[in-house]
């Protein structure tokens, strides 16, 4: 059990609280993670990654354990303490605005 | 008694008004979707209770909502607007070759008999099309593939397909507009497309009366009189008396003729209304004037409606979606500001109150009549 903190604006459209647990299939990594909440969750296809080549949207970023995970492989594992749910996979909207 | 819903979308949410036929006094619901831009949201002529809203982010893309009874609920549906076969290119902003890349839905046009049929506009501009409530959406490829999409270039805002016309007396006359393209027409349900510019003159380009690349801004037309076109371009209000084969300019004595809106009254054909702009580097009203114009004649000859409107140290814009009319009698007009007011007038422009007046800044609004 994996846990995923979602941005407000995702949280909204997915009708959740700030954080949701999923069961993922090892390997976890930053695609099975995604693949996993995105078919709990089918409104969110599209919001993170483009439907079509699932690259991560310009502005989306995904932390975890202090570190920015945003331009690793889709493929990597995900750290060991996001595996085992003692830390979230964070999924944040980049800082922009004025 | 007759009712109208007033659908608002606006850069952090939508909002819906509710007021009984005499239009004085308002209920108001939202923030739906807080934090979202919308767009833009319109209801099924077929259904009124299916209402459609396009919601977008620049971080997380498009959403499609869908509400069955009247905006009270709302369920998202498919947000996957894939361009058909090889999208190509068209102009950027320096001239060179750019890929064609969806960024979000403008305009949403219900069908007038089917409420699972509904267009989509789009940017980069393309226009789409579901049968099946918005799950799905087919890309009518024929407008882009035209010939002359390769040489569309984006305005400031955009290069936006954002006015869908769908002619009432014959479904397979539809009508587009694009920024900075122009109109296009199809006579054919939207399998094929040609041009409808000739006599739109335009300065801000290399061959002033080009075949394609005006700014047109909206294009309005009234039901019982299809091949009769008003258009607000970015500069010159326009008419076409022979669904767009030639236009004609209708600004008269406007103290601007640059603006975004136009709107035909209901009961009356050549009734129409434009809110002046400035120009287009100044977006504000005249003179910090907030003033709307109608014209009794189908233009040339306007007259100020400022009856309930500010008339000094007022600076707001009017978006090209943010103008709409119900169809009671006496006809209500009904638009909104960058500041976030949505004004209403249930005596066709004579007088005006405020709705709202601290929404975030209206882009569209869109109205129902409901029994």
């Amino acid at each position: 059990m994996i846990r995923v903190v979602l941005p407000p604006n995702l949280r909204t459209l997915a009708h959740v609280g700030d954080e949701v647990k999923l069961e993922v299939a090892e390997p976890i990594t930053q695609r099975s993670a995604l693949d996993a909440l995105e078919a709990r969750f089918p409104m969110l296809r599209g919001t993170i990654r483009d439907h079509a080549t699932k690259k991560r949207r310009a502005y989306v970023r995904f932390f975890a354990c202090a570190e920015d995970l945003s331009h690793e492989s889709p493929d990597a594992p995900l750290p060991d303490a996001v595996v085992c749910g003692a830390e979230p996979f964070v999924i944040l909207g980049a800082l922009a605005g004025g | 008694m007759s009712r109208v819903r007033v659908l608002v979308g606006t850069r952090k949410g939508a909002f819906v008004l509710t007021s009984d036929g005499k239009r004085t006094s308002w209920g108001v619901s939202g923030p739906h979707f807080a934090g979202w831009e919308i767009f833009h949201l319109k209801g099924s002529p077929a259904d009124p209770n299916r209402i459609y809203a396009s919601q977008s982010s620049s971080w997380f893309g498009q959403v499609i909502q869908r509400s069955n009874d009247g905006g009270e609920t709302w369920e998202t549906v498919g947000n996957e607007f894939a361009y058909d076969g090889d999208a190509g290119t068209h102009q950027w902003y320096d001239g060179t070759p750019h890929p064609w890349e969806f960024a979000r839905v403008w305009h949403l046009e219900p069908s007038r008999t089917d409420p699972d049929s509904v267009y989509a506009g789009v940017e980069d501009a393309a226009l789409f099309h579901s049968r099946d409530g918005g799950h799905t959406w087919q890309e009518l490829n024929g407008l882009r593939g035209h010939g002359s999409g390769p040489h569309w270039q984006p305005g400031a805002g955009g290069m936006c397909l954002h006015t869908i016309l769908v002619d009432p007396q014959d479904p397979a006359r539809i009508f587009t507009a694009i920024s900075s393209a122009g109109a296009f027409r199809s006579d054919d349900a939207g399998k094929t497309w040609r041009p409808i510019n000739r006599g739109l003159v335009s300065e801000q380009i290399p061959d002033p009366t080009a075949e394609v690349g005006h700014c047109v801004h909206r294009i309005a037309q009234h039901p019982s009189r299809p091949n009769v076109l008003f258009m607000q371009k970015h500069w010159d209000v326009m008419r076409s008396d022979d669904a767009g084969d030639t236009w004609h300019e209708v600004s008269g004595d406007l103290p601007s003729d640059f603006g975004f809106p136009i709107d035909v009254h209901a009961h009356e054909p050549d009734t129409i209304y434009v809110v002046p702009i400035k120009s287009d580097s100044e977006h504000y009203v005249p003179e910090g004037k907030l003033r709307v114009y109608r014209s009794r004649s189908g233009g040339n000859e306007w007259e100020a409606l400022t009856n309930g409107l500010p008339q000094k140290d007022c600076y707001v814009n009017i978006l090209r979606d943010a103008m709409a009319v119900d169809s009671l009698d006496p006809c209500g007009v009904y638009f909104g500001t960058s500041g976030g007011q949505v004004y209403v007038s249930a005596d066709a422009g004579d007088h005006w109150s405020a709705i709202v007046r601290d929404l975030p800044p209206v882009l569209s609004v869109e109205v129902q009549t409901l029994p």
